[in-house]
């Protein structure tokens, strides 16, 4: 039978993921992890689980794994966590599964992007079920389909892993991953503080969010949740500007999908400005402040 | 205890790839091979582990065809005990992968499988969740720390808000992220006088079978080109011409 499971790891992600449902045009119903969901995006069902903390993959994977039985497609958004999890599930499920698709063709057919973004693959699905992380960016804006049933549902695997202690750095700014305007810094930026001010405070002005590079990361300019690129977060503003970034293909990989790339580097020759549509040569800690004070007012 | 590290060839990440002329596949016509880059974060937090604590055996395995002979000698001059070639033309997709490795873990008892998060050339991130599935072990993926203890491992592990620390008793699996560690610079001296090192060529214990397939690989779609301004003045009357901030 062909039917589409949506697995969301928060309720918003059932808004994110209809475009892909739609697309797909397959009966659909969500999963979905905490309370809010969207109501109308045109699943049948939302099976909604109340659980406050989300337990470890092993046991997460397989209460996913009981759900999935009668669907021919499962999908997430693309995430660490569900990079974490859904592979998991597909593994129990012996499915076959995609990550990061970006495209589909058929339900059986779907692109995905390799090798830093290098190549963009076509792949068939030979077996089924299938299992994929999505990233929403690449399928249309769903429409409004009409009201879902609501169940409640609750876990049923169990795990050995215990969690000891987790630190999520809240921000008052937007998801990376969904900010209209994202604001990034590079390697030169000297230390975290000075990374906050001059990055930061051009995002808040602009009201977007902040990411790094890998480079940023490493010597702890920026913290790690942070970092855009082919083994960090992919990004799809509408306004993507990059200070001090050199643009190595591994970071080009997390921004391709912004409409505008703006670049201030002060070398000339540095690889982002062939991929940015405005860039600026200049000194970032001469040209961010001044943009950020032309841009408030 | 006993610290099996899956390794796979790929080609050099800083080197430019694009589609062969048939669109069949990826052209990595002159490129360099090397040791995935998570995975060989995956050996060097291996030896680090042995430094701490001598009773540590490292096995390093690879599936692939002959060449990934060069990867193994690399791994063991950077200090693994000894290394298996899986030998095999064909090809592995990650779900194939992960069969192979529960039997040669089944073959092999390591107390920990410690490997790449993601090789960078199919950037799939799935064989070491699906591996932990297929041998019902508790998994800590994205590592950025590393300790272990006779029966226990805690890992402190990346997530998209921050980080965590996962515990579980061994066995298990545990995937390698960027800040695990800065993996040794070996010259080639020292990959010569770790020949006398074992290395085993094995057949396959699985025969492969792909879940997905590639039909066809094409060039990222292009970007228009873009220009360059002169001043902060230009570039902020740019910014507002293209209407992204409306
Ligand atoms: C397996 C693997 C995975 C990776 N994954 C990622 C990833 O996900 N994301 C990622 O970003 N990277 C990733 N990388 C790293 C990537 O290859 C680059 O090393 C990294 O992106 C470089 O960061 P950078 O641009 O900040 O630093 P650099 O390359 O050092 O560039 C700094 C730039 O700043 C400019 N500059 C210096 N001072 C100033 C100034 N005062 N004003 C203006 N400009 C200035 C310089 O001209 C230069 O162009 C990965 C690498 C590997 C091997
Ligand atoms: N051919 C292979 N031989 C050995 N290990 C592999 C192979 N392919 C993948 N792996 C391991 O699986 C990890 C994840 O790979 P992937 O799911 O392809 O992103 C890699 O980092 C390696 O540790």
């Amino acid at each position: 039978m062909s039917r589409l499971l949506l697995v969301a790891f928060n309720a918003s992600e059932v808004a994110q993921l209809a475009g892909f449902a739609q697309q797909l045009s397959l009966p659909f119903d969500a999963l979905v992890f905490g309370q809010g969901a969207d109501l109308d995006t045109g699943a049948e069902k939302l099976l909604v689980s109340n659980v406050t903390e989300l337990p470890a993959a092993d046991g997460l994977a397989k209460s996913i794994g009981n759900s999935c039985s009668g669907y021919s497609h499962v999908a997430a958004v693309s995430s660490m966590l569900s990079k974490d999890v859904m592979a998991r599930v597909a593994a129990l499920l012996g499915a076959a599964m995609v990550t990061d698709a970006i495209g589909m063709e058929s339900p059986t057919i779907f692109k995905r992007p390799m090798v830093a973004g290098a190549v963009i693959a076509t792949v068939e699905v030979l077996a089924s079920p299938v299992v994929l992380t999505v990233r929403p960016s690449g399928f249309t804006k769903p429409e409004r389909r009409g009201e879902s049933a609501v169940e409640q549902v609750s876990l049923t695997g169990e795990g050995r892993t215990r969690r000891v202690s987790e630190r999520a750095r809240g921000s008052a700014r937007p998801d990376l991953t969904q900010a209209k305007v994202v604001v990034s810094g590079g390697r030169p930026l000297k230390d975290a503080e000075t990374f906050e001010k001059v990055i930061g405070g051009l995002a808040d002005t602009l009201g977007g969010a902040v990411g790094a590079t890998r480079a940023a990361v490493d010597s702890g300019i920026a913290p790690n949740e942070l970092q855009v690129g082919q083994t960090g977060k992919i990004v799809a503003p509408n306004l993507y500007i990059a200070a001090g970034i050199s643009g190595s293909t591994q970071h080009m990989a997390g921004i391709k999908d912004s409409k505008v790339i703006v670049a201030v580097n002060k070398d000339p020759d540095a690889p982002i400005f062939e991929a940015a549509d405005l860039g600026l040569v200049a000194d970032l800690y001469d040209a961010l402040p001044e943009l950020q004070a032309k841009l408030r007012a | 205890m006993k610290i099996l590290v899956p390794i796979k060839r790929v080609v050099d990440p800083y080197a430019k790839v694009r589609p062969t002329p048939d669109g069949k596949a990826v052209d990595s016509f002159g490129a360099k091979f090397e040791i995935n880059p998570f995975d060989e974060i995956a050996v060097e937090e291996a030896v680090r582990q042995r430094e701490k604590n001598p009773g540590i055996e490292i096995v390093v395995l690879s599936i692939g065809g002959a060449e990934c002979e060069e990867q193994l000698r690399k791994a063991l001059a950077m200090g693994a005990d000894r290394a298996l070639l899986i030998e095999s033309s064909s090809v592995w997709d990650s779900p194939s992968v992960a069969a192979e490795l529960a039997e040669q873990v089944r073959a092999e008892s390591p107390d920990l499988v410690l490997m790449g998060k993601q090789a960078t050339d199919d950037d799939c991130n799935q064989a070491g969740q699906m591996l932990a599935a297929l041998l019902d072990w508790p998994q800590a993926t994205f590592a950025s720390k590393l300790e272990l203890s006779s029966s226990s491992a805690k890992v402190a592990r990346e997530t998209d808000t921050g980080e965590e620390t996962l515990e579980f008793d061994l066995p298990g699996v545990v995937t390698t992220d960027l800040r695990l560690n800065e993996p040794r610079y070996i010259a080639l001296p020292g990959i010569i006088k770790a020949r006398s090192k074992p290395l085993e060529r094995r057949a396959p214990l699985t025969s492969p079978a792909p879940k997905t397939r590639i039909l066809r690989v094409e060039p990222p779609p292009a970007r228009a080109p873009g220009r360059k301004v002169g001043s902060v003045d230009e570039l902020v009357a740019a910014i507002r011409e293209t209407g992204v901030l409306a």
